[in-house]
């Protein structure tokens, strides 16, 4: 049977191949293309004159001696300090994932048990709070947060990531709680266990593929915030997006733009490594909420 | 699980969620109502050589002194939601009745910055949640009928549009068509036209930023189209074949209806996401010729000519109310699914 589903016409071939190898190009060759400039001078990324120069370097030959240059890399890094705002990106990220995980974990896991009809009222609000535009939160932190001392600090826009995580974090953890059987922590509680026991003993060893794939959102949403960081941390607890966008900002002197461009290389190399390791959870993610929703 | 458990456990979550999320939306409403203070004023006797002079001076010392008295400024009511700022109900008025017609009447509201965020706002929602669908169906189809071994390596080059950092993609794309990048030249040089520039044109501008849009949303459209199509029944498929259906028929009457509970999923998310549209504008410098609601708030929070807290919590509140009309058919569709399920 399947060979007569996948027998096809030439015509039919050709017009597929060229969909999907035009899609593949328009996905990944603007990254191709990026890397490949970092290591370039600006004459030649942005080479107006002969886009040729860009591959081969010929500007960058003559002005640096050889066809590669880390230049950008180094003006970023180390002139501009770029590490600082990695090493505010990693505290950010890491302290975000695992609170709102912690947090996340045991709220899904009671609203995926309760059963009660106030257990969907509450998942309801998750949803309309996960529908707040982030800026206009924002635009409700800032004058409080002035007011207390609390803006520019990195715990402030920690916990404002944790609770702007929330709502989609329970979501996606009640929605794998309610694929662990309930004969399970049950089971344990007629032994004796209480409801938070069996929790520790019985239902933590069991839900890791879940934490790890809600994780891996998570940890998306901290690492690609541009609202949340560029308004709330002063200059020396800068992200890295924000501070990206401060080298945009800054006067259009030569070179300056490199500087850029090796910055959205360094930020980019991550996000590449995670897709690689966790393809396959990325997208039982994404389908998770769509399929059994 | 009792009501007391319950509560301990979802407590620490709740208390997030309420502080963080909605005290907020209560904090940007009642911000809204308020505008800065106007500076003190005082008149102050020169005397020189020539007589004395009485003249107006901004009193700082009172004017502190009142910001710090009441950091939220005065009173204003609704004022700051009709200003020209914002819903400028006087501007229109004025417009309605000196247009020539309705053309005219469209051109002169569009000039007004709350007007002109909203109209690029409904065109970037309504123009790249359907393109959004179609590329991503287009997609899942051709890698569906692809060998098993090249897949992933399709799936993992999809992805990466969607999961990069939106500022980031939006910069790189950016850096491509910009009139000295390798698209922006090229294209400069197909159509013989050195002073082509894709960031000079309104139209162009908005042509771009939603080409944006598709391109970095479109992968999460595939990847659940494409689940969608490995549950596709393959009874159906073997009837409808049986039946002499073509290709395209079975498209058409199995494999559409099918997904199509999926694709109100991706469109009723899309809609909401897409409302929000805010960093590729960062990222292209857009400013100049397309803003969006998110955008103006955050130029009132964070721009170079100071902040206004009023004019922001205004700009807010009304973005809030957008997305809940975005959000109503939302909430219907899972509260039906709920009730299914229990029932």
């Amino acid at each position: 049977m399947s060979d007569i589903v996948n027998r096809r016409s030439p015509v039919f071939n050709a017009v597929i191949w060229s969909l999907v190898l035009g899609w593949i190009f328009v996905a990944g060759f603007p990254f191709v293309w990026t890397l490949w400039g970092s290591f370039k001078v600006q004459g030649d990324f942005f080479s107006k004159a002969d886009w040729t120069n860009a591959i081969f370097g010929i500007r960058t030959q003559i002005e640096t001696g050889t066809p590669f240059t880390g230049a950008g890399y180094f003006g970023a890094w180390v002139t501009n300090e770029f590490w600082v705002s990695v090493v505010n990106t990693g505290i950010i990220v890491g302290s975000v994932v695992v609170i709102s995980l912690t947090l996340g974990t045991l709220g899904g896991y009671a609203l995926a048990r309760s059963g009660k009809k106030y257990a969907f009222y509450l998942l309801m609000l998750a949803l309309v709070f996960r529908a707040m535009p982030h800026i206009t939160l924002v635009s409700g932190y800032l004058l409080p947060f002035f007011e207390w001392n609390l803006w520019g600090h990195l715990p402030t826009a920690i916990i404002v990531m944790v609770a702007i995580n929330q709502p989609f974090t329970l979501w996606m953890l009640h929605s794998f709680f309610l694929n662990i059987p309930k004969d399970l922590d049950e089971s344990a509680m007629v032994d004796g266990c209480t409801r938070f026991q069996a929790f520790r003993r019985v239902i933590v060893p069991v839900m890791w593929p879940g934490v790890i794939t809600t994780g891996l959102f998570s940890f998306l949403l901290a690492y690609n915030d541009f609202t949340v960081t560029a308004t709330l941390l002063s200059q020396a607890n800068q992200t890295m997006v924000p501070k990206i966008a401060s080298f945009l900002g800054t006067t259009q002197t030569e070179g300056n733009v490199m500087f850029a461009v090796a910055a959205v290389v360094s930020a980019t190399a991550p996000l590449f490594a995670l897709i690689m390791v966790f393809q396959r959870q990325i997208v039982s993610g994404l389908t998770a909420g769509a399929v059994k929703g | 699980m009792k009501n007391r458990t319950f509560f301990w456990f979802i407590l620490p979550s709740m208390i997030t969620m309420l502080v963080f999320i909605a005290l907020p939306i209560i904090s940007v409403f009642v911000q809204s109502l308020y505008i800065e203070h106007t500076a003190v004023f005082i008149e102050v006797e020169n005397c020189g050589p020539f007589g004395c002079t009485q003249d107006v001076q901004v009193d700082l010392d009172a004017t502190m002194k009142l910001k710090e008295m009441k950091p939220l400024g005065q009173f204003n009511g609704f004022g700051t939601y009709v200003n020209r700022n914002h819903l400028a109900f006087v501007e229109i008025g004025q417009a309605w009745q000196s247009s020539a017609g309705l053309g005219d009447f469209l051109y002169k509201s569009l000039n007004l910055p709350f007007y002109r965020a909203l109209a690029f706002t409904l065109t970037y929602t309504f123009v790249v949640t359907p393109l959004v669908l179609l590329f991503g169906f287009l997609i899942a189809l051709g890698v569906n009928s692809l060998p098993k071994r090249i897949k992933g390596p399709t799936i993992f080059v999809s992805l990466l549009p969607m999961i990069v950092t939106p500022l980031i993609g939006s910069l790189v794309l950016f850096w491509m068509i910009d009139a000295q990048g390798v698209l922006g030249a090229t294209l400069q040089k197909v159509f013989d036209d050195p002073t082509l520039s894709l960031k000079a044109s309104p139209a162009l501008t908005w042509v771009m930023l939603m080409v944006y849009g598709v391109w970095h949303s479109a992968p999460f459209a595939f990847i659940v189209l494409y689940a969608g199509l490995q549950t596709v029944p393959a009874e159906t498929m073997e009837a409808a074949m049986i039946d002499g259906a073509t290709r395209w028929e079975r498209t058409r009457y199995v494999v559409l209806p099918h997904l199509m509970p999926l694709t109100i999923f991706i469109s009723l998310i899309q809609l909401m996401d897409n409302f929000r549209v805010f960093e590729p504008i960062v990222g292209f410098s857009a400013q100049a010729h397309a803003t969006s609601l998110s955008w103006i708030i955050f130029n009132d929070l964070a721009g170079s000519e100071g902040q206004f807290f009023g004019s922001a919590g205004a700009t807010s509140v009304i973005t809030i109310i957008g997305v809940s009309i975005l959000l109503i058919p939302v909430l219907i569709r899972t509260w039906r699914d709920f009730s299914r399920k229990v029932v």
